[in-house]
C-alpha cells in the first residue's frame, strides 16, 4: 500500500512539472491517470523492503553524486587532453580489462556500472554475476580499477552489516 | 544570469568541439565511441544547466517549471547515454569488431 501511494506521489509531482496548469480540470485528469499508473505498475518504481533502507538508499546516492561529478569533470578533462594531444596515438593505449567485484546488490553494480562508463576512457562493457569486463582506453585508466569508485559505491548503496 | 549561463555554456560547447575532434582522430570504433558518447553527455548536460539558469531569468512560476523540465532532460541524458554506449560496445564485441590495440600489444 504505501508503495502504491509512494508511486502515486512521485507520478503526481511529475505530472505537475510536466503540465505546468493548475485549474480543477487539469489537476484532476493527473490525479486520475496517476492513480491507474499507480495501481498497475506500483511494483515496478520502488523495489519490495522496509522504508527506511530506501530512505539510506536515497540518501546514500545523494552522497554518492557530488563525488561521481567531480570525477566525471576530471575524467572529461583528461580525454579532452588526449584528443587534442598531437601524439594522440602514443597516449592511449587501448584494452580489455576483467575484474571481480565485491559489490552484492543489483542496484550498486548497476551504479558502478554506470559510473564506469560515464567517466570517459573506461566503458562497462558486460556484468555476468560478479565479474565486469571493461574497455579502457589508456593504461592509467585501466589500472585505477576498480579502486575507489567501488568503495564509494559500496559506502553508499551495500548493506553496511 | 546570461553570465552565470555562459559559465556552463562555453565549457559545454568546448567538450562538444572535443568529443567531435574526437571522433575525428580516434583510430577505431571503440576509441571513437568514447568521445562520442562521453564527451556529448557531459556537454550536453552542460548546456542543458546552462539554459535552466538563463531561463531563470525572469523568474515566474512558468519559468521555474521549464527550468525543471530540462534538468529532468540532463538526468534522462544521464542515464540513457551511458546505456547506450555500453550496449553499442558489448554488440560490436559480440559480433567481433576488432579493437585498435598498440603493436607492443598485439604480439602478446
Amino acid at each position: 500500500m504505501s508503495r502504491m501511494a509512494t508511486t502515486f506521489l512521485a507520478m503526481l509531482a511529475f505530472w505537475i512539472v510536466l503540465s505546468g496548469m493548475f485549474d480543477g480540470f487539469h489537476l484532476s485528469l493527473g490525479i486520475l491517470s496517476c492513480l491507474l499508473v499507480a495501481w498497475f505498475s506500483h511494483d515496478l518504481l520502488l523495489s519490495v523492503g522496509p522504508i527506511r533502507s530506501r530512505i539510506r538508499d536515497f540518501f546514500g546516492i545523494l552522497r554518492y553524486l557530488p563525488y561521481l561529478f567531480k570525477e566525471i569533470v576530471l575524467a572529461n578533462l583528461q580525454v579532452a587532453y588526449i584528443v587534442l594531444h598531437p601524439r594522440m596515438l602514443d597516449l592511449i593505449d587501448p584494452s580489455l580489462v576483467r575484474f571481480r567485484t565485491s559489490l552484492k546488490r543489483p542496484i550498486s553494480k548497476v551504479t558502478f556500472g554506470q559510473s564506469i562508463t560515464l567517466t570517459p576512457a573506461t566503458i562497462t562493457v558486460s556484468i555476468d554475476d560478479d565479474e565486469f569486463t571493461v574497455y579502457a582506453l589508456t593504461r592509467s585508466s585501466a589500472e585505477s580499477l576498480p579502486g575507489e569508485m567501488e568503495r564509494r559505491v559500496a559506502a553508499a548503496l551495500e548493506d553496511r552489516r | 544570469m546570461s553570465a552565470i549561463a555562459a559559465l556552463f555554456v562555453i565549457p559545454g560547447l568546448f567538450f562538444f568541439a572535443v568529443g567531435t575532434l574526437g571522433i575525428l582522430r580516434f583510430p577505431d570504433f571503440y576509441t571513437r565511441l568514447q568521445a562520442a558518447g562521453k564527451c556529448d553527455s557531459f556537454a550536453s548536460v552542460l548546456v542543458l544547466l546552462g539554459i535552466a539558469i538563463y531561463n531563470l531569468g525572469d523568474f515566474t512560476l512558468a519559468s521555474l517549471l521549464v527550468s525543471i523540465k530540462i534538468m529532468l532532460i540532463a538526468v534522462f541524458v544521464f542515464i540513457a547515454s551511458p546505456t547506450a554506449t555500453h550496449a553499442i560496445t558489448e554488440s560490436a564485441l559480440i559480433v567481433g569488431v576488432e579493437p585498435w590495440m598498440r603493436k607492443e600489444r598485439k604480439k602478446q
